[in-house]
């Protein structure tokens, strides 16, 4: 799922006290199970910016609401009437949702309210940890299902850099050399000799190297096109 | 021959290769890399110019190089995969041959947090590109020597010729896949290796054993890489925090009673752990080079390029050999 973090009240409120109706929207997807940006964050957010409005003389109304998802329309839908009543929205949606609903509010800007950091897990309550680049090419199979490309400070495609220390990352003694993971992983499947093949400059086409990325499954859109013909034929009947 | 350099000729010659290291100022000051390069000219075969280690701007490798080159001191650019895609890496490839540089050693380089341990700001903050990593950085030098091709494919119509290093942590963890990893970066073509810096003898021999059954020093050249020592805490430090360098607590020992011998008096125990030093790196020098499937050493004088006179000629390794060139 996608992990966030919010972002610190003084620069939440550096954005918003100029304005004075302001919606904080949370999600109730991936950003709530992170404790970033659910119903739980924006409202605390929301009393939060209302106490500092006032300490600071301003007159601001702050409410907060939420849907299931911020990135798919029909979650957000029903509440599209009721955001046009706001001068802004706060989002506390992952990146995404800030930009799928700033695309849908007309004159109504949309501003982020967490941190978007990346895709990961639960390691353990409170601990998020990244597991995976979304580089658009997966090779888990050739590394022993650990992801060089996530997982290495340095992206290595054909090894450990001379920088592991006990099996630790250079850039920190609490960062896992994911290389030396993937070398105990391998020993433990009995697939170390696999590790021997060089892997060759990578296409990053497939990664946010190649632009902005768009999966298009035609045998969906084929079918939706369809069931829109047949509700049309079928009106056009009545 | 290859690449034509002073160092593949010194190689293929048999004797015993040395290779030395100067580091760039962290200024535009050319006389610091031209007074340097007069220190170590006719002491080494060769000398690395490093690029940007520890992640801190300095003159870039290739500058150096160049500067270094004029002064008859012949230079290992080095080319990290840190700062440059494969792209800015081609151009600059071609750029460091047509000025008639002749040996480039690939590395992954420094991360950028690293900001000399932290002991300079740096630039902690920059992005870092890892476009490729070094394995595939020496096959692109090898496709663009031996292929005549760029990485895309595109044709060279005049290639650079390079002399192809690679670096190799012995004994770097995970210490079972080291070998591993120095068979990757000879298949992928490179013609010579310069270790992390070795202290423990007995381990590096036991990891050179693995690397003559694979036949790797018959197709690779291995110069031992030698740190030299300053001080006591030096080594201690290297010991404890340097990735890949374990010092035993003997030789820990030895430096101590050399700083202790001074009693209080500071400058005294500075010469005096300065002297052992010295005396500790010619005798690892002996000792890497008596380790069968060693072809020289390389050896790092950090900030103290004056040692390595005294260093070459108590090793009995001067003169260098000199070729005639075509």
């Amino acid at each position: 799922m996608i992990i966030g973090s919010q972002k610190p009240i003084d620069e939440i409120w550096s954005m918003v006290k100029d304005f004075k109706k302001v919606l904080v929207f949370a999600c109730n997807t991936c950003v709530a199970i992170c404790h970033a940006g659910g119903e739980k964050e924006a409202e605390t957010i929301a009393t939060l910016l209302r106490m500092r409005a006032g300490q600071e003389g301003k007159s601001m109304e702050v409410n907060f609401a939420s849907v299931v998802r911020h990135c798919e329309p029909e979650y957000f839908e029903p509440v599209m009437e009721e955001l046009q009543k706001y001068d802004l929205i706060l989002s506390t949606a992952c990146g995404v949702g800030v930009n799928f609903l700033s695309d849908r509010t007309g004159k109504i800007p949309v501003y982020p309210g967490i941190n978007t950091s990346f895709y990961g897990a639960v390691e353990s309550p409170g601990n998020f940890v990244e597991l995976c680049a979304g580089c658009g090419n997966c090779i888990l199979h050739l590394t022993g299902g650990i992801c060089p490309i996530a997982r290495c400070s340095k992206t290595l495609m054909n090894g450990p850099c001379g920088g592991t220390n006990k099996g630790k990352c250079e850039i920190s003694p609490d960062v896992d050399c994911a290389w030396y993971l993937i070398v105990e992983r391998m020993k433990k499947l009995g697939n170390l000799e696999k590790l021997a093949e060089i892997q060759p400059p990578r296409n990053w086409s497939t990664s946010r190297d190649g632009g902005p990325r768009r999966v298009s499954l035609e045998h969906i859109r084929a079918y939706e096109e369809q069931e829109e013909l047949k509700s049309e034929t079928a009106g056009g009947k009545k | 021959m290859k690449s034509g350099s002073n160092l593949e000729r010194v190689i293929l010659s048999g004797k015993p290769a040395v290779t030395a290291e100067l580091g760039p100022p962290m200024s535009a000051d050319g006389h610091e890399v031209t007074k340097k390069a007069n220190i170590l000219k006719g002491f080494c075969d060769a000398a690395n110019i490093t690029d940007c280690q520890t992640a801190v701007v300095r003159i870039s490798s290739i500058a150096a190089a160049v500067l270094a080159h004029r002064e008859g001191l012949e230079p290992v650019m080095q080319m990290t995969c840190r700062d440059r895609n494969r792209i800015g890496i081609q151009a600059d490839l071609l750029g460091a041959a047509a000025l008639g540089l002749k040996n480039c050693l690939c590395l992954a380089g420094d991360h950028q947090k690293f900001s000399a341990a932290g002991r300079l700001k740096g630039h902690p903050g920059a992005k870092n590109v890892y476009d490729v990593d070094t394995c595939q950085l020496v096959g692109i030098l090898k496709k663009m020597r031996d292929e005549g091709k760029q990485e895309g494919g595109d044709p060279l119509e005049v290639a650079p010729k390079f002399f192809i290093g690679a670096s190799w942590t012995p004994m770097g963890d995970p210490i079972d896949f080291r070998p591993m990893n120095l068979l990757k970066k000879v298949n992928a073509g490179a013609d010579f290796i310069q270790t992390q810096g070795i202290y423990d003898i007995e381990l590096f021999r036991s990891q050179m054993d693995k690397i003559r059954n694979m036949g790797l020093h018959e197709r690779t050249a291995i110069l031992g890489g030698i740190i030299v020592p300053k001080s006591a805490m030096m080594l201690k430090y290297m010991d404890s925090s340097v990735a890949g360098v374990s010092v035993p607590k003997a030789l820990i020992d030895r430096m101590n009673k050399a700083k202790e011998a001074a009693g209080d008096d500071k400058k005294k125990a500075r010469e005096l752990q300065e002297a052992e030093g010295i005396k500790l790196t010619v005798e690892l020098i002996h000792q890497v080079l008596e380790t069968p499937g060693i072809r020289g050493v390389h050896i790092q004088a950090i900030e103290w390029e004056t040692a390595i006179e005294g260093i070459v000629k108590d090793a009995g390794l001067y003169p260098r050999p000199i070729f005639e060139t075509e």
